[in-house]
């Protein structure tokens, strides 16, 4: 199983391409809301891309208030 | 008439394909506008049922298949009426979207819905009539009417528990998570994966394919294997009007409307 900082890195990796965003643009701390600017769906597109990647499922109330990518990851962490 | 191109949606008719587009900004919400122009869609549909073997549904907006139901549209227009009339104007609605959706459930062509993106609520219910969904292996699909006191209104449950398991359709509905294309595919809801941006040229295939077997055997197969839940269907529009006179829907409704949150159809 992947440590939460190797995770973290693939999350940022994936919404550094999904999102068309230079390499480094992204940090674990960052707010994704705010950093990025991501509406409703484009959330429901990221969540898609990190579900299909990681071949896990992650239900929209276990994100719902989650706005970090380290945080992102360990909800990720928790279905590996 | 074999192509028409309305404010909501356009079709055309090809080669014994019918080809109905879904085309609303800004996700395709099912309120009059686009009931409207589907009960158009079944009067044309209708006459070209001897010509016709196939029929793809899609969507051109980017954001996906549909969101579902138009709330913003029932909140304005439910908010100004007294409790009866609110009642008997969304039971209206649910007579008629029931009609366009239970014929297109037994047309007899096969019926594809070609998915993308958001697939919510009324937008899962229209694709639930269809004989086949192919959906994008970026789409998403729920049920979160519970959100504001109701249930699925469009014969959701009804379809959803003739053609999966209970055990999926209760973790749909109660929790109102949406689940992607994979998983959809994994429970059945899902007939067939598309690459990004393939689905409607793989429903286009498929089509093309149906078009090849004789129309008398597609229909006899069609209706043994896809019984219509008439019953279930007609209890489905009593709970929801019941519900619907609710405290907690209006409330629902409202805070939907209000809702800037990036997951605004989570409670």
């Amino acid at each position: 199983m992947p440590t939460l900082e190797q995770t973290t890195q693939e999350v940022l990796n994936l919404a550094t391409t999904h999102f068309k965003l230079p390499l480094g643009a992204l940090s674990p701390e960052d707010d994704f809301f705010k950093k990025l600017g991501i509406d409703s769906l484009q959330t429901l597109e990221l969540l898609s891309r990190i579900e299909n990647h990681f071949g896990i499922e992650l239900p929209d109330y276990e994100v719902q208030g989650v706005s970090d990518f380290k945080t992102l990851a360990e909800r990720i962490q928790s279905r590996l | 008439m074999k192509s028409f191109e309305g404010q909501a949606l356009r079709w055309e008719w090809r080669d014994g394909v019918l080809e109905l587009t879904l085309d609303r900004a800004p996700a395709n919400e099912i309120g009059t506008a686009m009931l409207r122009e589907l009960e158009h869609f079944v009067g044309a549909a209708r006459q070209l049922t001897t010509e016709t073997s196939a029929c793809v549904i899609s969507s051109a907006q980017k954001s996906g298949f549909s969101a579902g139901a138009d709330l913003r549209e029932l909140y304005q227009g439910a908010v100004a009426l007294d409790e009866k009339d609110r009642s008997a104007g969304v039971r209206e609605f649910l007579e008629r979207i029931h009609s366009v959706l239970n014929w297109l459930d037994e047309a007899p062509f096969v019926t594809i819905a070609a998915v993308h993106g958001v697939c919510f609520g009324g937008g899962l219910e229209l694709a639930l009539v269809c004989d086949v969904i192919i959906a994008d292996k970026m789409a998403r699909f729920a049920f979160p009417e519970l959100r504001l006191g109701l249930i699925p209104g469009f014969g959701g449950i009804p379809r959803l528990k003739r053609d999966l398991g209970n055990g999926f359709v209760r973790d749909l509905l109660l929790t109102g998570r949406s689940v992607n294309a994979t998983r959809a595919q994994a429970v059945g809801l899902v007939s067939q994966l598309a690459a990004e941006g393939e689905a409607l040229k793989l429903a286009r295939a498929t089509a093309s394919q149906i078009t090849k077997f004789d129309a008398g055997t597609r229909v006899a197969a069609k209706k043994f294997i896809k019984p219509i839940p008439r019953e279930e269907l007609r209890r489905e529009v009593e709970i929801f009007c019941e519900l619907f006179t609710g405290p907690a829907v209006m409330a629902g409704l409202k805070k939907f409307v209000e809702n800037t949150s990036p997951m605004p159809y989570q409670p």
